[in-house]
């Protein structure tokens, strides 16, 4: 009884979601969809450029993630020019290194802003509360030194983003073979023990510890509807490394099922052979599956729950404790609950903050062999890069020809490798709120929100802040003619 | 012979002969320019070093000083024109300093900095020119080129003075071309040479980009008006 609705498309991600929903002459939930507007012309456009352009133009998809497509773009280049892991010859420690700080950084300031603008709104003051108080200025007024402290993390991450990329957003370190500066030691002191503008990083893991604990405190109050909200099982996704454990720069791809057993384990390099994507005609958005398991058992979900859910430990103390803790409350299985997402955001932010401390008093980051320069005779002409960003993994594939223009693109990020995870949400989320409902109220437009909110799939990072996230809630009849629309 | 002549009121001694552009640097007084390479014939062709001598507009890398000359370079009118100027380059070509591995070393992009221009006032044309990856130490950016002939003059074959750098067509389809040939027999040094010198990103060496960090680039320590006015023309 569906009805097509399409929307023309606006940017990557970012800005616009649209939700179908269709009820049975009883008001039951038939379908519920969710339509993100997606369309990928950079794959395309960078189609003719020179390969070494690739890592800076296509960090520009993104203005939350982009270290992460920087970095994925690098790493492709690395094996494209003979000096990635698809070959025996590695970038110098410092290189990574570098790229690992920038990477942690990011992750700590894309999920600062997720987690307490985005997704605290609603754990502090309600998800019935008021749209014009259920936001960040909500939050100001509800608590300023908490949002004192909110800020200052996520400009602790933005200071120390540009301090290895160069600029706070779209800089450049990562180039084919290495990185293009270190980190000086004056420059570590200042992240290390803080300076007139920004804390030290003992304070970032303070700031990050309260942030933890607003979540316990949200669950301690409301346990049941954390603990049944947006039930979506599903395949969980991540890079680990040789123990099994996450590793947000480099691994095998690891995907487990609910009781944690080893689904499947591969080199990234190979994705095309286990991985498919199937298409929607009211989608741009494709759906990405593992091929032998088809699309209904095989969708993956990717980013912070699927991570926790999937790494055995951390090996930093703060967040492993943390990290046991959510295992235990969990019984050892992985969690499929929507809102344990927020959880495992906070426990990466808290892990982000003391891998960054632990890499700033790494001698490494102050040494000079920055670059490999690889031979004529190295070049492969391909390359696959891969890393946690953090909304989950993401992969960059480039093929250039020997005069150096590149000549194909794929792009597969966390957004699109959810989306299968991300429409059961919302349908999870519509039975629960909206079964045996005619009318749409703003409480239940809020929730599914808060189902897509948890994925944070940019399009909630934009505009949620000021309580204008731009979704759209149709109610269809049983003949599929529209009953009721909400906008906002 | 020493002659007198007066740039924006200030009276100054000056070589007969010398270029305008050098007799104001030396001066203290900053022209932009694109095209103008000091010691160098001059080119005359971005005319954004426009000036007015005795109240008529003159590209200042053009004109020999001779006695009595009255020059205005800060002149609203003037200074006006040779922001348009850079707007236009901006608006001909496609630049996108942000991608671009030239951003930070550029000359247009600095100059575009130094006349204070936001955006251009001109519709932009993104002409679309196709790259030439056929040498093998050279990418040829062309929708980077503003024609100002630097490379066409100024880079040849060592061994036979051949130009290596050639414009082809004429008004709006003009393009820069390279003989692949010649260009593969350029050692790295000449390769180095003919990059720096070119002041857009057309000509950029294969497999390099982006080796220079943010911060660290030479128009990021030191502005283009900084380096003119201290004699410092790499």
């Amino acid at each position: 009884m569906g009805r097509k609705l399409i929307i023309d498309p606006v940017t990557r991600i970012e800005g616009h979601g649209k939700v179908t929903i269709q009820l049975d002459d009883d008001n039951n939930v038939i379908d519920a969809k969710l339509l993100v507007v997606e369309f990928r012309g950079f794959e395309k456009f960078i189609q003719g450029h020179p390969y070494w352009e690739a890592p800076m133009l296509l960090q520009r998809i993104c203005g939350i993630c982009f270290v992460s497509h920087h970095l994925c773009g690098a790493k492709a280049l690395d094996d494209m020019v003979g000096v990635g892991y698809s070959t025996h010859n590695l970038i110098t420690p410092t290189a990574e290194k570098m790229r690992r700080l920038g990477h942690y950084a990011q992750q700590l300031q894309s999920h600062a802003t997720a987690y307490f603008y985005c997704i605290v709104p609603e754990m502090m003051l309600g998800m019935d509360a008021a749209p014009e108080k259920r936001n960040v200025l909500g939050l100001v007024a509800a608590d300023p030194e908490l949002i004192k402290r909110v800020v200052m993390l996520r400009k602790w991450g933005q200071e120390l983003i540009q301090a290895v990329l160069g600029k706070k957003m779209h800089g450049i370190s990562s180039i084919p073979g290495g990185v293009n500066n270190n980190l000086t030691a004056e420059v570590r002191d200042r992240f290390i023990k803080g300076d007139a503008t920004i804390p030290s990083i003992d304070q970032m893991l303070e700031y990050s510890m309260e942030g933890l604990q607003l979540f316990y405190d949200f669950h301690e109050k409301n346990r049941a509807m954390v603990d049944s909200f947006g039930d979506a099982p599903a395949l969980d996704m991540c890079l680990v490394d040789d123990n099994g454990d996450v590793d947000y720069y480099h691994g095998k791809m690891r995907i487990v099922d609910n009781d944690k057993k080893v689904v499947r384990e591969l080199d990234y390099h190979d994705y095309l052979d286990h991985f498919s994507e199937a298409t929607e005609e009211w989608s741009y958005m494709k759906f990405p599956f593992l091929k032998e398991l088809g699309r209904e058992k095989g969708s993956v979900r990717v980013g912070p729950l699927a991570r926790v859910n999937v790494t055995k430990s951390y090996s930093t103390p703060l967040a492993q404790a943390a990290l046991e803790k959510f295992h235990a409350y969990n019984k050892g299985k992985c969690s499929n609950k929507a809102l344990h997402t927020n959880w495992a955001r906070a426990i990466e932010i808290l892990h982000s903050a003391e891998l960054i401390k632990v890499l700033l008093r790494d001698p490494d980051l102050q040494k000079d062999q920055l670059l490999v320069t690889p031979t004529e005779a190295m070049w492969t002409g391909e390359g696959v890069g891969v890393v946690e960003a953090p909304r989950g993994t993401l992969l960059h594939h480039y093929r250039a020809n020997k005069e150096g223009n590149i000549t194909f693109a794929n792009l597969v990020v966390a957004t699109t490798q959810n989306n299968q995870v991300m429409n059961r949400t919302v349908r999870s989320v519509a039975e629960a709120y909206l079964g045996g409902q005619a009318e749409i109220t703003e409480g239940m437009m809020n929730a599914i929100e808060v189902g897509i909110r948890a994925f944070d799939p940019c399009l909630s990072c934009a505009t949620h802040a000021l309580g204008e996230m731009p979704l759209e809630v149709t109610l269809l009849d049983a003949k599929g003619n529209q009953i009721d629309e909400r906008r906002k | 012979m020493m002659i007198q002549l007066k740039i924006d009121g200030k009276n100054i001694n000056a070589r007969a002969g010398t270029p305008l552009m050098d007799v104001a640097l030396e001066n203290g007084v900053y022209i932009p320019a694109l095209c103008y390479v000091k010691g160098q014939p001059c080119l005359g062709t971005c005319r954004v070093c426009s000036v007015k001598v005795g109240g008529v507009v003159a590209a200042a890398c053009t004109v020999p000083v001779v006695h009595g000359m009255e020059v205005e370079v800060n002149e609203p009118e003037v200074t006006d024109m040779r922001k348009a100027l850079v707007e236009s380059l901006f608006a001909e070509g496609t630049h996108n300093c942000p991608s671009c591995e030239k951003s930070g070393r550029c000359d247009l992009q600095a100059v575009g900095y130094e006349v204070g221009m936001m955006v251009s006032r001109f519709e932009y044309r993104f002409t679309p020119r196709q790259r030439d990856y056929a040498s093998e130490k050279i990418l040829l950016e062309r929708d980077r080129c503003i024609f100002c002939q630097r490379c066409v003059d100024f880079v040849r074959d060592e061994e036979t003075g051949q130009k290596i750098f050639s414009i082809s067509g004429r008004g709006a389809n003009s393009r820069i071309e390279i003989n692949a040939e010649l260009a593969n027999k350029m050692t790295s040094e000449q390769v180095t040479r003919a990059v720096n010198l070119c002041p857009v990103g057309t000509i950029v060496e294969k497999g390099v980009g982006f080796n220079e960090p943010i911060g660290k680039r030479k128009f990021e320590i030191k502005s283009v008006r900084e380096r003119a006015l201290a004699g410092d023309h790499k």
